[in-house]
């Protein structure tokens, strides 16, 4: 792989919550890279670091209690912990943009949705309010919504449209990097599947780069070319589709692939991974997994496993894998 | 000869609002087996949680009949329907929202207890509180927490644990695993179905997760804009989906496997307002098969073959 193909390349990040209560460990050492024109699924349950690593990319966590020990996030060659708040304010919605899982809470109530849109034009195009409601008309109809309902509240959308609108703004800027906070988890399904389909549509017609936060393996395989698993703030494999899907290595992944239900063999007994997620303020020393692991060894609640590479891409954290054994695979059951 | 717990008919819910008559349920029958989970799907707003509440009486019924163990609990009075709740429990959709938060674990789920007085001292009490904890995988040690202080998985065993505490035969399950992750919906899934193994209830399973609802029920009833449009023994209703509208809902799922490619049939549009709805098939407006038929006539819910239901006008037509 080329240097120069990476659009955004994360190293080592380490963000924490101090508070009064104890200092919250959200990311820990977490490594994520997307090439241009390529969407990358970042995976894991609730509180795994999923929107943190969002917010971060756009400078946006809250600070306090958010600290960024360490790390860095280089986007497009230049390393985001060090642009100033200006140089951010300009990069936001034009060259980095966000969905927010929530389409009833991230418009305005109180402004007409033509006005919200045209507001990115105005802002990082600099032109006029007529020529930016002009543009705001285009747009919507490419996300499939009449441009004369430009002139109505967000109350007035159902969820569905209410989401188009949030992707609407996202891409009026045409960002290189399009980073979608599970964008449909508050939609019905049939509605979900009209989203991505258009959501891929505009990603191919924009050669846009994504990173598509789901905990859903489902939208994964339907619209990521790689896959990124987190757990307790830490990338634990990543691979492309293929890798993930057919050479699964890493326990949690198993496990995260058998609390499906199959939809082809429904009277097998669903295995879930047993426990919680470790308390991120008590993260234990070893692997973060290792409590819940089925797998588990001696060492894996001493030492933080390496990283083992089973192909160019591939890779996976865990005790249980070597140079060699990594490529037989062998140790992980999947039905 | 079929053991049957639970038959409804005629199901009507409307509601009034200041633009006319919504028609969140109308027209709903169904029948439940004794021991059996029939689980309802649809998108929000199609009416899938008024049914379930309707049939516990928790909103009263417009219309239809509910007839549970041979019974119409629609005659009963306010005090014989206490006494029926005993029998007919729910299970809610939020966890967060669904439990006292200035109660403790124990005393949610005593609670019903002692509404009925079903103990007579506390320690008796207590003890079947334990048992029940122990049932649903609580630690014994969670017993004077507050919810606060639990996980959603945690929480959602609370409210097993409550619906369970006056030993139902029936349990209205709406929802009751979607705000939780993967991994604890599978271990709340598992528990619900060995509860149901170990202590002979039926369900009622209302979802929008259609693996879910597949992995789980018996039955599925397909429900749009407050109609049944589909009803049918799981594995059949997957297999051979009849309504258009089960059609599109079956292929929108996006299934974990790259290998697996399907024909992904696209709705137009959104759901429509279930306030005054015309006379027609429901669906019509965003059916790719409609036709003026379809606009101007209620298809009716008929047997097409043994156990499966359906009802749409162009049946065997495409």
């Amino acid at each position: 792989m080329e240097q120069k193909d990476v659009l955004l390349d994360i190293k080592d990040l380490v963000v924490e919550f101090r508070t009064d209560d104890g200092v919250t460990h959200a990311l820990n050492h977490l490594d994520l890279q997307i090439n241009k024109g390529e969407t990358l699924g970042l995976v894991g349950e609730t509180g795994a670091g999923k929107t943190t690593t969002g917010l971060s990319i756009l400078k946006l966590v809250p600070s306090p209690p958010g600290v960024t020990v360490q790390g860095s996030i280089m986007f497009d060659g230049e390393d985001i912990r060090e642009q100033s708040e200006k140089v951010m304010m300009t990069l936001r919605g034009s060259e980095i943009s966000m969905i927010f899982q929530d389409p009833m809470t991230s418009l305005n109530p109180v402004h007409v949705i033509e006005d919200q849109i045209a507001e990115v034009y105005e802002y990082h195009q600099k032109v006029s309010h007529e020529k930016a409601v002009e543009k705001a008309h285009e747009i919507l109809e490419l996300v499939g919504i009449p441009a004369d309902r430009g002139k109505e509240y967000p109350h007035q959308f159902s969820g569905g449209m209410k989401q188009r609108v949030v992707i609407a703004i996202a891409l009026a800027g045409n960002p290189r990097l399009l980073i979608a906070d599970e964008p449909t988890t508050a939609l019905d399904v049939t509605i979900q599947a009209q989203v991505l389909e258009m959501m891929k549509d505009l990603r191919n017609k924009f050669g846009t780069s994504m990173l598509m936060i789901t905990h859903d393996l489902g939208i994964v395989a339907d619209i990521c070319d790689k896959v990124s698993i987190i757990y307790a703030g830490h990338v634990v494999e990543h691979g492309n589709l293929e890798d993930i899907f057919d050479h699964t290595r890493h326990p949690y992944t198993e496990g995260l692939f058998n609390s499906l239900p199959n939809l082809n063999d429904r009277k097998a007994m669903l295995k879930p991974i047993r426990g919680l997620m470790p308390d991120p303020t008590q993260l234990p020393p070893g692997c973060p997994f290792a409590p819940r692991c089925d797998y588990a060894m001696d060492c894996c609640s001493k030492s933080k496993p390496k990283r083992v590479y089973r192909n160019d891409e591939h890779y996976v954290e865990c005790h249980l894998y070597n140079e060699q054994n990594i490529k037989e695979g062998g140790v992980i059951n999947r039905d | 000869m079929t053991d049957t717990l639970l038959e409804v008919k005629g199901l009507k819910k409307y509601f009034n609002t200041p633009r006319g008559q919504l028609h969140a349920v109308d027209d709903v029958s169904f029948t439940i087996e004794r021991g059996k989970t029939l689980g309802i799907v649809g998108e929000s707003g199609c009416g899938k949680s008024t049914t379930g509440r309707a049939i516990l009486r928790l909103l009263e019924p417009t219309a239809g009949e509910i007839i549970f163990e041979g019974q119409n609990i629609e005659e009963l009075s306010d005090n014989t329907m206490r006494e029926m709740r005993r029998d007919m429990q729910i299970i809610f959709q939020d966890p967060f929202s669904s439990l006292n938060p200035r109660k403790t674990v124990s005393q949610t789920i005593m609670e019903p207890m002692q509404i009925f007085n079903l103990y007579n001292s506390k320690e008796e009490c207590m003890e079947h509180v334990l048992h029940l904890m122990e049932l649903v995988g609580l630690a014994e040690r969670l017993v004077n927490t507050y919810p606060h202080e639990l996980d959603g998985g945690r929480r959602q065993r609370i409210g097993i644990a409550r619906a369970l505490a006056l030993e139902p035969k029936f349990i209205v399950c709406d929802e009751p695993v979607s705000a939780l992750d993967v991994s604890i919906q599978a271990q709340i899934l598992n528990l619900m179905k060995e509860l149901q193994n170990q202590l002979g209830l039926t369900y009622m399973f209302i979802t929008h997760d259609l693996s879910v609802v597949n992995h789980f029920s018996d039955d599925i009833g397909v429900m749009y804009l407050g109609k049944l449009i589909e009803k049918a023994p799981a594995d059949e209703l997957f297999e051979h989906p009849m309504h258009p509208y089960t059609q599109a809902l079956l292929s929108a799922i996006p299934v974990p496997d790259i290998h697996y490619k399907t024909e992904r049939v696209l709705l137009k549009g959104e759901i429509t307002s279930p306030i005054e709805p015309p006379k027609a098939c429901r669906f019509a407006a965003r059916c790719r098969y409609a036709t003026e038929q379809c606009h101007n006539e209620d298809p009716e819910f008929r047997e097409v073959t043994p156990g499966h239901f359906v009802s749409c006008l162009r049946l065997g037509e495409f």
